[in-house]
């Protein structure tokens, strides 16, 4: 019980998540979490405003249900599983957050200059959310996939396209990180 | 429940991404200042393990539940979808700090905030499938 719940190594969740993706893949379906965006719009009436909405929504029930299961995991593991929510990190990355404005940083999953309830009461906190969702949602259906469809299935399938799509999630987010970081905080 | 073993798989996948420390928005940062091994290690064991997978299946030596030979769809070709779809995405997975999977993930935490996120991303979704015909592949 105790390894359980310290966090877990990367040579642990690797391998986890590798037999994730074969446990999909052995139930006959792709493993991949960004569709379920679209799914969302074609169960919200896209269809209306688009054909490419127009889709059987009910066939991709089953990556509904995958999501749902992700949402009860976090609910799992955040209720029982974790015995802090500290996050061992460089010093020097403490440091750097710190000379951004971002405090504690570590303390918690998630950075409270960001993801504060009060921060949805400001214009920037609510934009810097919004369009980091925009982005994502775009993004990932243009690209065709994201981390578990494109990083993990693609490469691991070693199919170019999802090179091609993984070096251009880190020509985004090193650009996001070393050059618009130091405007937006 | 006909598809209870995906509820599963994803019930799986979302302790995974929590106790990784995945869905943490630091461990993203860190990633792309090359701060830290762990996201690289987390992909990269998985990635390894998947060709591996990936090769079973094709051989015909793993065969799914119930006996079929396991087909992998090809990804969508195009250099500038999948750059520059890529790039987009890249945005805005370092400035959420989560990608699809730790946004649901991050809801189950109970993180109010990042359903703004998902927000987004379906109307993210939606502009997308507006323009897609006028945008180059």
């Amino acid at each position: 019980m105790e390894f359980i719940l310290q966090p877990w190594p990367w040579y642990v969740a690797g391998p986890a998540i590798a037999f994730v993706l074969f446990l999909m893949f052995y139930y006959g379906r792709a493993f991949g979490v960004s569709t379920n965006l679209e799914t969302f719009c074609t169960i919200g009436g896209a269809g209306n405003f688009s054909d490419y909405f127009k889709t059987d929504w009910k066939a991709r029930k089953w990556s509904l249900v995958f999501v749902l299961g992700i949402i009860i995991g976090g609910v799992i593991s955040s209720q029982y599983l974790m015995s802090s929510n500290a996050i061992a990190l460089n010093p020097e990355t403490v440091k750097e957050l710190a000379a951004l404005g971002f405090a504690n940083a570590g303390s918690d999953y998630l950075p409270a200059e960001i993801f504060s309830v009060a921060n949805l009461g400001s214009l920037k906190g609510i934009l810097i959310l919004l369009v980091a969702g925009l982005c994502i949602g775009f993004g990932t259906r243009y690209a065709g996939g994201c981390t578990s469809g494109h990083a993990i299935t693609g490469l691991s399938n070693l199919q170019l396209p999802s090179l091609v799509a993984v070096i251009g999630f880190f020509a985004g987010g090193l650009l996001m990180v070393w050059f618009l970081f130091p405007l937006l905080f | 429940m006909k598809h209870l073993k995906f509820l599963i798989i994803g019930i799986i996948f979302g302790i995974i991404l929590s106790k990784s420390e995945v869905v943490s928005w630091y461990r993203i940062y860190e990633m792309f200042k090359f701060q830290s091994f762990h996201m690289y290690g987390v992909i990269g064991s998985a990635v390894a393990i998947g060709i591996v997978l990936m090769q079973l299946f094709k051989r015909g030596i793993i065969k799914d539940f119930q006996g079929n030979k396991i087909t992998v769809k090809p990804k969508k070709k195009g250099f500038i979808r999948t750059f520059v779809g890529g790039s987009i995405f890249g945005l805005g997975w370092a400035l959420a700090g989560a990608c699809p999977g730790p946004i649901f993930v991050l809801i189950g935490h109970g993180a109010v905030s990042i359903l703004v996120v998902l927000l987004g991303a379906i109307l993210g979704a939606f502009i997308f499938g507006l323009l897609h015909k006028k945008l180059p592949s």
